[in-house]
C-alpha cells in the first residue's frame, strides 16, 4: 500500500541484499571460475586476471567447457532422462493419492496431508539408506519374493537404473502430491456433479473436467520434481551404479575427488544451462498465481 | 459406481502411504534388532541405542547440527518473513522480478550448485577480504539460512494471501502506523506460518548433506555428514537407532506445533 | 462550520468510476446515512472519508482542516467495520485499548477509558473474553466500543445492522441512536436498507452510480423525492409516466391507459408537453368501492397482502399497470380479490418527477 512509502525498503532490503550476496553473487563466482584452470595453489585455481608484461591480462579460457563437450555426455543425458522419468512416475503415482485425499471426508484431509509431509521432515539420507536394505540381493524384497517362491535367484534391484528411479520417485513424491492436492482441493465439486448430471461417464468427467482444472497443480508439481531431480546427488550416489552417473555426482567427483574446482564450476554452469528454461517457466507460474 | 471409486481411492491411499512409510517402518523395526545384519532377526534389543549414545562422533556432529539448525532457522525466519511480506504486499518496486526470482530459485536449484557456489564465494571472499577466516559452523549457518529463508517466504506468503486485510485497516484506523500494524496485528495473525516456517527451516538444516559438505570445514562435521561417511563404509545399525530417535523427536515437535496451530486457527475462525 | 466537508470527490478504479464528483457536508452531532444499492459508491465514499483510499480529485476537510492527503492513522475519524475486524489475538479489553495504546495514553487513564467504553456498550463483564468466544451482537458492541474509545470527531459505520437478525436489528438501532445522542459524536453510516436509513438517520444522501441523487432530511427524501430512482429506492411507490397537458385549473398529467388526465397540485412549474412521472406513496392511495368525487382510477383488486396492522392491496388498472395501496387491515377486510374499486389521492400528496 502507498502508506509504506520509502519504509518498504526496510523490509525489502535485508532479504534482497542477503540473497543477492549469498545466492546470485555466488553463481557469478561459479561462472567466473569455470573459465579458470586447476592449479596446485590455495585456492586450487589460477586467477583470472594477472599482471603480465603488458598490464592486466586475462587468463580466462573455455577449456573446461571444451573438455565437457568432447567428453562423455552420458551423465547429462542420464540426468535429464532420470529426472523426466521420475517426474512422470511421480505424476502417475501421486495423482491418485492426491485425488483420494482431496475427495476424502473433510476431517481426514489434514491428517492425511500431515502423513504425506511427515517423511519429508525426517532425514532423506537415512530413508534412502533403508532402501538399500530392502533392495539388496540379500535384502527384504528379494527374500520375500524368494520366500513366496516367485524367483529362484535374487533380482538385481540395486545399483542400477531401477533403484535410482525408485529412489528419486520416493524422495520427490511429496513434492508432487502437495501442489496436486492444492489444485484438486480447489476443484468445485459442483462442476463434477454438473458434468455427471449432463450425462458424462466418470472417465469423461475426469478427462474433460477434472484433469484440465488440475493442470496448474500438475505443472507446479512437475517443476518441483524435475528441476531438483536433475541435479540430485545423494540418491544416485547411494543407490546407483557405474552406469547411472548423473550430473550431480560428476560435479561432486570433480570437486572432491579430482580437486578440479574449475571443472566442477563448468559442470555447474552446464547444469544451470539445463535448468534455465524450466526455472523461468517456474517463475512465470509463481507470478501468474500471485 | 461410487463404491468402486471409493475402493480405488482407498487402495491408492493404502499403496501410496505403504510405499512412503515402508523404509521408515523398517528402520524403526531394525533399530530394535539385536543382530547387526538385516538378514537375521536376533530378537528385541536396545543395544544400538546404547551404542548411539556412546558414540562420540555422532554426538559431536549432532550438537553441531543442532547449533547450526537453531541459528539458521532463526535467521531464515527473519529474512523469509521480510521477504515473503515484501513480495506479497508490495506489488511494484524496482527489482521486483529479480527479487521474486531469488526467492523462488533456491527452492528448486540442485543442492550441488548451491553448495559449490557458496563455497567458491567464501573462498574468493577469504582471498579478497580476509573473511571468512575459516569455514565451519558460521558458513554452514549462512548457507542454510539462505535456502531456508526462501521456504519461510513461501509459507508466509501463502498465509498472508488469506489474511483478513480488514484487521490491518482497523489497526491503521485506530492510529497504528504501517510498521506498527505489521508488528502488532499482521505477525500475530500469521503465527502458524512463522512457527511452521521456523520448524521447516530447522528440519531442512538438520537434514542437509550436500550443501554442508561443500561449505563446512574440518572442525564442523554435521550429523548428515557423519551419517553419510558411516553409511559409505558399511552397515551400522546405530543408524537405525538414530533414525528412530530422529523420527520420534520430529513427530513430537510437529504434532505439538500443528495442534497449537490448529487451535489458533479454530479460534481465529470463530472470531469471525 | 460543518464537521465534515466533502468537495467534488472523485475516485476511479481503472475504468470503473466508483465516486463521481460528490459533494456533501455533515454537521456536528448528526446521524447521517449514505443510502444506495450495491455498487453505488457509498462504501468507497466511506473509505475515502476514513482514509483507506486516496481520491483522484476533490477535497475532504474535517473541522475546517484539509484531510485529503492525511493517512488514516492521523485522522480524527474511526470506523466500525461490517465484519467487526476484532483482533483475534487480543481480548475484549485489549481490542478496545488498542487505539489508546497507539496514542500512548498512560495506563490509568487508559484503563478508565476502557472501563467507560465497556459500560457504554454494556459489555463490562466480558473484558477478558476473546473475540471467538463472543456472539455476533457482542462482537459488534466491542467493535463499536473500540471505535469510540479514542473519542473521534466522526464515527463511520459500514452496514451496522446488515449482519443482525431482525429482532436484534431493532434493538441495536435504538441503542446506536441512544449512544449517539449521549456522546454527541457525528455518525456517518452506510446502508443499502432504506428502512434502516429512515429509522436511524436525521439526514440521508441517496447515491446512485457514484453520484448523489438527493440529500435531505428523512421526511423530505421520503415525501419529496427528486427522481424516479430516489422515489423507487426509498420506500414503495406508485409511478405514473406521462406528459403534461392543460388541465382544469393547472397542468394535468396524461398517462397512457388512464382515461382522464390526472390533476396535479398547482405548484408544478413546467411547460406543457414535458415528460414527467408522478409518484404516489401506497399509504396515500384511498380505495373505495363507490366512485368518489374528483379524480379517481378504476381498478381491480389482484391480491391482498396481510401484514398485521396494515395490509398491502395490489391492484391492476385497465392498462395493465399495477398499483399498490397500503390501508389499515380493518379497512382492507372490506375488499376481495377480483373486486372493482376506485383509487384516488390528494394531488398535494403526489410528487412530480422530472428525472
Amino acid at each position: 500500500m502507498n502508506l509504506w512509502g520509502w519504509r518498504r525498503w526496510l523490509l525489502i532490503g535485508p532479504p534482497f541484499l542477503w540473497l543477492l550476496v549469498f545466492f546470485l553473487l555466488p553463481l557469478g563466482v561459479v561462472a567466473a571460475i569455470s573459465l579458470s584452470q586447476s592449479a596446485d595453489t590455495i585456492p586450487p585455481y589460477t586467477p583470472l586476471l594477472i599482471h603480465g608484461p603488458n598490464g592486466l591480462e586475462s587468463q580466462a579460457s573455455l577449456d573446461n567447457y571444451r573438455l565437457i563437450a568432447q567428453g562423455d555426455l552420458r551423465a547429462y543425458a542420464n540426468s535429464l532422462g532420470f529426472a523426466a522419468l521420475a517426474t512422470v512416475l511421480c505424476l502417475l503415482i501421486g495423482y491418485p493419492i492426491a485425488f483420494a485425499i482431496a475427495r476424502a471426508p473433510k476431517a481426514w484431509r489434514n491428517p492425511l496431508l500431515f502423513l504425506v509431509i511427515l517423511p519429508f521432515w525426517t532425514s532423506l539420507l537415512i530413508r534412502v539408506y533403508a532402501w538399500i536394505a530392502i533392495l539388496q540381493p540379500t535384502g527384504l524384497l528379494n527374500r520375500a519374493l524368494a520366500g513366496l517362491g516367485l524367483i529362484d535367484a535374487p533380482l538385481l534391484l540395486i545399483y542400477n537404473n531401477f533403484s535410482v528411479v525408485l529412489g528419486l520417485v520416493y524422495a520427490y513424491l511429496p513434492f508432487m502430491i502437495l501442489p496436486l492436492y492444492g489444485s484438486l482441493s480447489q476443484l468445485d465439486e459442483s462442476l463434477v456433479e454438473a458434468a455427471a448430471d449432463l450425462g458424462a461417464r466418470p472417465a469423461r468427467v475426469f478427462r474433460d473436467v477434472v484433469l484440465p482444472l488440475s493442470l496448474p497443480g500438475v505443472a507446479a508439481g512437475a517443476l518441483l520434481v524435475f528441476i531438483p531431480a536433475i541435479g540430485e546427488f545423494v540418491i544416485p550416489d547411494l543407490l546407483g551404479g557405474p552406469g547411472t552417473l548423473m550430473v550431480g555426482k560428476v560435479l561432486w567427483q570433480e570437486f572432491f575427488d579430482n580437486v578440479d574446482w574449475p571443472a566442477a564450476a563448468a559442470v555447474a554452469m552446464m547444469l544451470v544451462a539445463l535448468l534455465t528454461a524450466p526455472l523461468l517457466l517456474a517463475q512465470r507460474l509463481v507470478e501468474r498465481k500471485a | 459406481m461410487s463404491k468402486r471409486l471409493t475402493l480405488f481411492r482407498a487402495a491408492a491411499l493404502a499403496l501410496g502411504f505403504g510405499f512412503l512409510y515402508l523404509p521408515i517402518a523398517l528402520l524403526v523395526a531394525y533399530s530394535f534388532n539385536a543382530s547387526r545384519l538385516v538378514a537375521v532377526w536376533g530378537g528385541w534389543s536396545l543395544h544400538w541405542y546404547g551404542e548411539l549414545v556412546r558414540d562420540g562422533q555422532f554426538r559431536g556432529a549432532a550438537l553441531n547440527s543442532l547449533e547450526i539448525g537453531v541459528m539458521a532457522a532463526s535467521l531464515a525466519l527473519v529474512l523469509g518473513t521480510c521477504g515473503g511480506f515484501a513480495i506479497e504486499r508490495f506489488t511494484r518496486f524496482r527489482g521486483r522480478f529479480v527479487f521474486g526470482f531469488m526467492l523462488m530459485a533456491p527452492l528448486v536449484v540442485p543442492e550441488v550448485i548451491l553448495g559449490l557456489s557458496l563455497l567458491l564465494l567464501f573462498v574468493a571472499s577469504q582471498a579478497w577480504l580476509g573473511w571468512p577466516a575459516s569455514r565451519g559452523i558460521l558458513t554452514v549457518t549462512i548457507a542454510h539460512a539462505t535456502f531456508g529463508s526462501c521456504f519461510v517466504a513461501v509459507l508466509v506468503r501463502a498465509q498472508l494471501a488469506g489474511f483478513d486485510r480488514n484487521l490491518e485497516e482497523a489497526a491503521l484506523d485506530l492510529g497504528a502506523r504501517p510498521f506498527g500494524v505489521l508488528w502488532r496485528v499482521t505477525l500475530p495473525g500469521i503465527g502458524p506460518a512463522l512457527v511452521s516456517g521456523w520448524l521447516l527451516a530447522f528440519t531442512l538444516s538438520l537434514d542437509d548433506l550436500v550443501v554442508a559438505s561443500f561449505v563446512s570445514g574440518p572442525s564442523a562435521t554435521t550429523l548428515p555428514m557423519a551419517v553419510y561417511s558411516s553409511v559409505r563404509i558399511g552397515v551400522t545399525p546405530e543408524i537405525n537407532a538414530l533414525a528412530t530417535v530422529f523420527l520420534g523427536v520430529v513427530i513430537l515437535i510437529v504434532v505439538l506445533a500443528f495442534s497449537l496451530i490448529a487451535r489458533q486457527e479454530r479460534q481465529r475462525i470463530a472470531a469471525g | 462550520m460543518p464537521l465534515l466537508e466533502i468537495s467534488e470527490i472523485s475516485k476511479n478504479f481503472g475504468a470503473v468510476v466508483a465516486v463521481d464528483r460528490v459533494s456533501l457536508a455533515v454537521e456536528h452531532g448528526e446521524l447521517f446515512a449514505l443510502l444506495g444499492p450495491s455498487g453505488c459508491g457509498k462504501t468507497t465514499l466511506l473509505r475515502l472519508i476514513a482514509g483507506f483510499e486516496l481520491p483522484d480529485h476533490g477535497h475532504i476537510a474535517i473541522d475546517g482542516v484539509d484531510m485529503t492527503e492525511v493517512p488514516p492513522y492521523r485522522r480524527p475519524v474511526n470506523m466500525m467495520f461490517q465484519s467487526y475486524a476484532l483482533f483475534p489475538h487480543l481480548d475484549v479489553a485489549g481490542n478496545i485499548a488498542f487505539g489508546l495504546r497507539q496514542e500512548r495514553m498512560e495506563r490509568r487513564r487508559r484503563d478508565a477509558r476502557v472501563a467507560d467504553m465497556l459500560a457504554l456498550v454494556q459489555m463490562s463483564d466480558y473484558a477478558r473474553r476473546r473475540p471467538h468466544e463472543l456472539s455476533g451482537g457482542q462482537k459488534q458492541r466491542v467493535a463499536l466500543a473500540r471505535a469510540l474509545a479514542k473519542m473521534p470527531k466522526l464515527l463511520l459505520l459500514d452496514e451496522p445492522l446488515a449482519a443482525l437478525d431482525r429482532k436484534l436489528r431493532e434493538e441495536t438501532r435504538l441503542e446506536l441512536i441512544g449512544i449517539q445522542e449521549r456522546i454527541g459524536t457525528s455518525f456517518v453510516f452506510v446502508t443499502h436498507d432504506q428502512e434502516e436509513a429512515l429509522g436511524m438517520a436525521s439526514r440521508i444522501a441517496v447515491m446512485e452510480r457514484g453520484r448523489v441523487a438527493q440529500i435531505g432530511g428523512v421526511a423530505e427524501i421520503y415525501e419529496r423525492p427528486h427522481s424516479r430512482f430516489v422515489a423507487g429506492f426509498v420506500g414503495a411507490v406508485n409511478l405514473f409516466d406521462g406528459v403534461l397537458v392543460a388541465g382544469f385549473n393547472a397542468l394535468a398529467l396524461s398517462v397512457a391507459g388512464v382515461e382522464a388526465p390526472i390533476p396535479l397540485a398547482a405548484t408544478v412549474d413546467l411547460p406543457e408537453g414535458t415528460a414527467v412521472a408522478l409518484a404516489v406513496r401506497p399509504e396515500k392511495l384511498r380505495l373505495s368501492p363507490a366512485r368518489p368525487d374528483g379524480f379517481a382510477i378504476a381498478a381491480t383488486v389482484a391480491s391482498i397482502n396481510y401484514q398485521g396492522g396494515v395490509s398491502i392491496v395490489h391492484l391492476t388498472i385497465t392498462s395493465g399497470h399495477a398499483l399498490k395501496a397500503q390501508v389499515a387491515s380493518a379497512a382492507a377486510a372490506a375488499f376481495d380479490r377480483g373486486m372493482s374499486v376506485w383509487a384516488s389521492w390528494d394531488p398535494a400528496d403526489a410528487a412530480v418527477l422530472t428525472r
